[in-house]
């Protein structure tokens, strides 16, 4: 009896490991591997894991070992890959020593609390990436200087009104018509000469770089159903990004009459 | 020349930047931003002789190549590296061309541009597969100690 409590708690901690993994934007052969990796040290060779983009669901169990099955889904979260890399790093040293399974728990607690930079680092950083992505194509340091300040106000946005109050799709639709909106302020008010490179500074801030990555090298590993899962979720949001600037560039039109540029 | 070199500056500043809102460790932050700086250098060498999407093809295989090739140093995966690093790859210029082409109703124009935007995510695609295909034993030198699976 001691043993089979013993197991439980060794796939338990497998499906923590996974959990962080995944929402943390690491790929799904990654998040396999780890749990099969914990379980495979503490001698769980039954242990099966299927893992989609949202979910694990992870059984264990045959004639010798005893029954196990559990289900968890796993909402979509910000990426820290600070984190893929500590469980990563974990399930490296699990393999190459000896781990007990509450000493195992208590390294994934920490990793889970690992402390982010604060907000105000972020949106600061937000606005001067964007900056270097304006200079990037093809824009003056006018152009940077004004991109820093659209890139805040966005980060702002996404962090403060867009990411907890609005679905996904409404979120960035408004944030890229945010960009278009303060790019065109810019650019009116004579603060920056090139429109297009302001606010392809700004709205880089909002493309699905991890969605996109990750579902390409999922679907090249042959898991067609959660990487194709992930490219939709960033062809949407490419898409979204679009429409935001269309919007608001129409709206713009009907206001002042005439073409921009 | 020297728009060329502020122009890998801002690339590297950019890269950084990304890696910090990915959470990406303070430690790695100079190695992501060499490899955003290199990728940008490579699309811009490449750029005047060849199309766009070729060149982000080539840039995209540079990125991934030099991605793999820290990770087995540092012993963390790639993704670390790779996803900032691909950021000025990505065709985020092409998005807003198609939405203005679009809403200015110059559609041809707006297709071409949206095509274009296509291409160069396919050739994204195309990089990161290629390069991903390759045998691990090839980035690991001559060192005896193998760590697999990164």
């Amino acid at each position: 009896m001691e043993s089979v409590q013993q197991d439980r708690e060794a796939l338990l901690a497998a499906l923590e490991a996974g959990k962080i993994l995944l929402e943390n934007g690491a790929e799904i052969f990654r998040v396999e591997e780890t749990i099969y990796r914990i379980c495979g040290h503490f001698g769980l060779k039954s242990a099966s894991a299927f893992v989609l983009s949202n979910g694990i669901f992870l059984t264990c169990g045959d004639g010798g070992e005893a029954q196990f099955a559990k289900v968890l889904l796993i909402p979509v979260n910000r990426t820290n890959l600070g984190r893929v890399a500590e469980v990563n790093q974990l399930s490296r040293q699990i393999e190459h020593g000896d781990y007990t399974v509450e000493q195992i728990r208590q390294e994934l607690e920490r990793i889970q609390h690992m402390p982010e930079f604060p907000e105000w680092v972020q949106i600061l950083v937000a606005g001067f990436s964007g900056a270097c992505f304006s200079y990037l194509f093809g824009g003056s340091w006018q152009d940077a200087l004004c991109t820093v300040g659209i890139g805040i106000l966005l980060y702002w946005y996404l962090q403060n009104i867009g990411k907890p109050h609005f679905s996904k799709i409404v979120c960035n639709i408004v944030g890229s018509a945010w960009v278009t909106f303060l790019s065109i302020l810019c650019w009116r008010l004579q603060l920056g000469n090139h429109l297009e490179s302001m606010l392809i500074g700004g709205i880089i801030i909002m493309v699905p770089g991890v969605a996109f990555t990750n579902a390409i090298r999922d679907m090249a590993d042959g898991d067609y159903i959660s990487g194709s899962v992930r490219m939709l979720d960033a062809m949407l949001v490419f898409f979204c990004i679009a429409m935001g600037v269309g919007f608001m560039m129409a709206i713009y039109n009907g206001v002042m009459g005439g073409v921009l540029l | 020349m020297i728009h060329m070199a502020l122009q890998v500056l801002a690339a590297f500043g950019g890269t950084v930047g990304f890696s910090l809102l990915f959470g990406v460790p303070v430690r790695y932050y100079p190695y992501c931003g060499l490899i955003g700086g290199i990728g940008w250098l490579v699309y811009l060498l490449l750029m005047p002789g060849t199309s766009a999407s070729v060149a982000t093809f080539c840039a995209t295989v540079v990125v991934i190549l030099l991605s793999r090739w820290f990770a087995v140093r540092k012993r963390c995966p790639a993704t670390l590296f790779l996803i900032s690093g691909i950021f000025p790859l990505v065709p985020g210029a092409g998005i807003y061309w198609a939405a203005y082409y679009t809403v200015s109703n110059q559609l041809s124009m707006a297709l071409e541009t949206g095509f274009g935007a296509v291409k160069g995510a396919v050739a994204i695609v195309l990089g990161i597969v290629f390069v991903f295909e390759m045998p691990e034993r090839w980035f690991h030198g001559r060192r005896k100690k193998r760590w697999e699976g990164f």
